[in-house]
């Protein structure tokens, strides 16, 4: 069990320095180094910046060292919360960010949340009525779902809230609330806003949870101790819910691992397209704007963030089943 | 003593299954892939699509880059079928400008009086049918080629691009770009996966890993942010191929994990050990005797990856971040209905929706009886 953990540990981090790599070739990537997009900024706005200034900004961030050693002067001030300066908005990253990021996960959380919610109830449906009419519905619904990139899901269902209802369904918080400073009357609003992109995200992620479920509980549903539950007179509700769902529900649990990237990629896009007042916006702006200080660390958290996510769901998963806790599943 | 004689009369083998104990692997597939009526449809579908993108100028109507600010958001002309003796005679009401005197703006609105009769097979502007034939014919056209005349099926976009001709060259630009995509995934999947079951051990472990931490990456940040360092000054046919490499580059991961899946389970099959023992080369037994037997999982894997290719770059093409105007793709075109006030005006745009979702829910049907049929013995 300890080993598990610490596997699962150890992969995590791995990762987390990958991802630091790779958000650190992002800021790097564009053609010259960002004390010359400083200068050009500032000679925009009027302001001259003198040759040895540019040069004590340069050593400052140690632009004039080789790229390992610029990589690890960034990545110890990272660690200690320091993720530098925006140069579009004058600012500290991290100020510029600031609630975003939280609404990010809480849109991804609810997403999940909603995945399953869907997918929970239909797979158990499909698997008990088998190819019926509502299964073969099920099916085709979920593949619609697969097939309509989350983004053209969000402009059609956006669409039609206009044409139809005269709704205009962007957005997290009605205006009253949108500058106004957290309070339970803010958080009920987000909490009314958030189902349709919960659900917008969700849908595409439900068809392939939904099948996994189906199949594993067609599986369980074929053991003979179902027989043996029946036999002895157990209403079928009772014995499909007691034993085979539960035994089906493993592997469901572990979906967490490939959905939570899935869906902060998705939330990326669907914010865009409903204005959400998420990362997206502000990823896309800053790539646009090569604020790369901005773009690198909302990859960089994005990622870790994920990494996180990924692995509490290991640990949910290792408490739900004993056998991963037995070491068979290593 | 009778015995044999009984035997002899009924044969142990019916007709129907020595065809299939005889049949080979393929035969197999294709026999089950046949009764998945979907993805035989889906097939079809897909054929289709990749016929039109092959000869998409020929199908498009006017110059898709020609731009006209006056026949800026028109909206789709319908075809009328019959004449009104009731002949078979497919117009379309003409365009006549008028100037709205309350916004001055020059609007277009069909004539019924002024009907313009389509020909099939019309001249138009000139293009390389399959890159071989310089020609001008196209399949529909205006009977009466005045240049003020113009067919615009799908309607017109802000520029007043005619948007059915775009659609017939976006159509090629995303269907390519996804084939390209998967071959690159396919080359790095099955190379890594290949690697990765083949000698297991640290080449596995590490390998695997790196599957791993890619699988657990948001991909769409990441995405953006390569896509978005590519120079600003590079051309259409450089960005084409590094938005390409980009999406590849990520893709590869789930073909690995197919292939290597597959080397696993096939180096303990009895038939390659015979191989072994029989002295074939190791080249010869992956290339004779492996490779036949998991090609149609692989064949099923590309169908499931291709949709995804595409979907990634019309995402990012969506978001202005992968092919730029002048290039045509989905997701450049979908740019253009990205938001509400324009979906108000022109909600045609979001016609390109539709054969987004048919040709990624063709691709998944397909990939999915494939998948089913890749194990005919099951």
């Amino acid at each position: 069990m300890v080993t598990y953990i610490l596997q699962r540990l150890a992969l995590a981090l791995l990762t987390v320095w990958a991802i630091s790599v790779v958000s650190f070739v992002i800021i790097q990537l564009p053609p010259g180094d960002f004390v010359d997009t400083y200068i050009t900024n500032l000679s925009a706005s009027g302001s001259a910046v003198r040759a040895e200034e540019a040069q004590a900004l340069r050593q400052q961030y140690g632009l004039d060292q080789p790229i390992w050693v610029q990589y690890w002067k960034w990545i110890v001030r990272v660690v200690r919360g320091d993720f530098g300066m925006s140069m579009e908005w004058g600012r500290p990253v991290i100020e510029v960010i600031g609630d975003r990021l939280w609404l990010t996960i809480v849109i991804s959380i609810a997403a999940i949340i909603v995945t399953w919610g869907i997918a929970l109830p239909i797979g158990i449906y499909s698997a008990v009525r088998q190819y019926s009419i509502a299964d073969y519905i099920f099916t085709f619904v979920g593949f619609v779902g697969l097939a309509v990139p989350n983004f053209l899901l969000a402009l059609i269902i956006m669409y039609f809230g206009f044409k139809l209802f005269d709704l205009n369904i962007g957005g997290l918080f009605s205006a009253e609330y949108q500058l106004a400073p957290w309070s339970w009357g803010k958080v009920w609003d987000l909490l009314k806003h958030l189902p349709l992109p919960a659900f917008i995200l969700a849908l595409a992620g439900t068809a392939q949870l939904i099948r996994i479920m189906r199949a594993n509980l067609l599986d369980e549903l074929r053991r003979p101790y179902v027989t043996t539950a029946r036999a002895r007179g157990l209403a079928e509700w009772r014995v499909i819910t007691k034993y085979p769902v539960r035994a089906a529900l493993n592997p469901f649990a572990s979906t967490i691992g490939y959905l939570l990237p899935f869906v902060v990629s998705g939330s990326i896009v669907v914010s865009l397209v409903l204005s959400l007042p998420t990362v997206g916006p502000l990823l896309l702006r800053s790539l646009i704007a090569q604020d790369m200080f901005l773009a690198g660390t909302i990859v960089l958290l994005l990622g870790v963030l994920t990494v996180i996510g990924t692995f509490i769901s290991d640990l949910i998963l290792m408490w739900i089943d004993p056998r991963i806790r037995a070491g068979m599943h290593g | 003593m009778s015995a044999p004689t009984v035997e002899a009369a009924v044969p142990l083998v019916t007709a129907a299954e020595e065809k299939v104990a005889a049949a080979t692997q393929l035969q197999l597939t294709w026999w089950r892939f046949r009764k998945h009526k979907l993805a035989l449809a889906s097939g079809v579908v897909i054929i289709l699509f990749y016929l039109g993108a092959l000869l998409a100028d020929f199908l498009a109507v006017t110059n898709p880059h020609t731009t006209e600010a006056a026949r800026s958001y028109i909206p789709p002309q319908a075809i009328h079928w019959f004449d009104e003796d009731g002949s078979f005679k497919p117009h379309v009401y003409a365009l006549k400008g008028r100037r709205d005197m309350r916004t001055f703006k020059l609007v277009y609105a069909p004539d019924p009086a002024d009907k313009r009769y389509l020909t099939l097979f019309a001249e138009g502007y000139s293009y390389t049918l399959l890159g071989v034939f310089e020609t001008n014919r196209h399949l529909l056209g205006l009977d009466r080629d005045k240049p003020e005349d113009a067919l615009f099926l799908l309607g017109t976009d802000q520029l007043g691009r005619d948007l059915w001709s775009r659609l017939m060259l976006a159509t090629r630009t995303s269907l390519t770009i996804g084939l390209i995509g998967v071959t690159l995934s396919l080359f790095l999947g099955v190379l890594l996966g290949g690697l990765s079951g083949l000698y297991g051990g640290v080449v596995d472990t590490v390998i695997q890993r790196v599957i791993e931490i890619l699988r657990s990456i948001p991909t769409i940040p990441l995405w953006m942010g390569l896509a978005a360092a590519l120079p600003n000054t590079w051309s259409v046919t450089e960005v084409y191929i590094a938005i390409t490499v980009i999406i590849s580059l990520i893709g590869w991961t789930e073909l690995a994990r197919v292939v290597r899946g597959r080397f696993l389970a096939l180096r303990e099959e009895d038939f390659v050990t015979a191989a072994e023992l029989a002295g074939a080369s190791r080249l010869r037994i992956i290339f004779r005797h492996m490779v036949p037997s998991f090609l149609s999982h692989i064949i099923a894997a590309i169908s499931l990856a291709l949709p995804a290719m595409i979907i990634s770059e019309t995402t990012l093409s969506f978001l202005g971040l992968g092919l730029r105007p002048p290039a045509i793709s989905w997701g450049v075109l979908l740019q253009d209905a990205q938001n509400i006030q324009a979906l108000g005006i022109a909600p045609w745009l979001l016609i390109v929706a539709v054969p987004v979702i048919i040709v990624i829910l063709a691709f998944n049907f397909l990939g999915d009886g494939l998948r089913d049929a890749a194990d005919p013995y099951g």
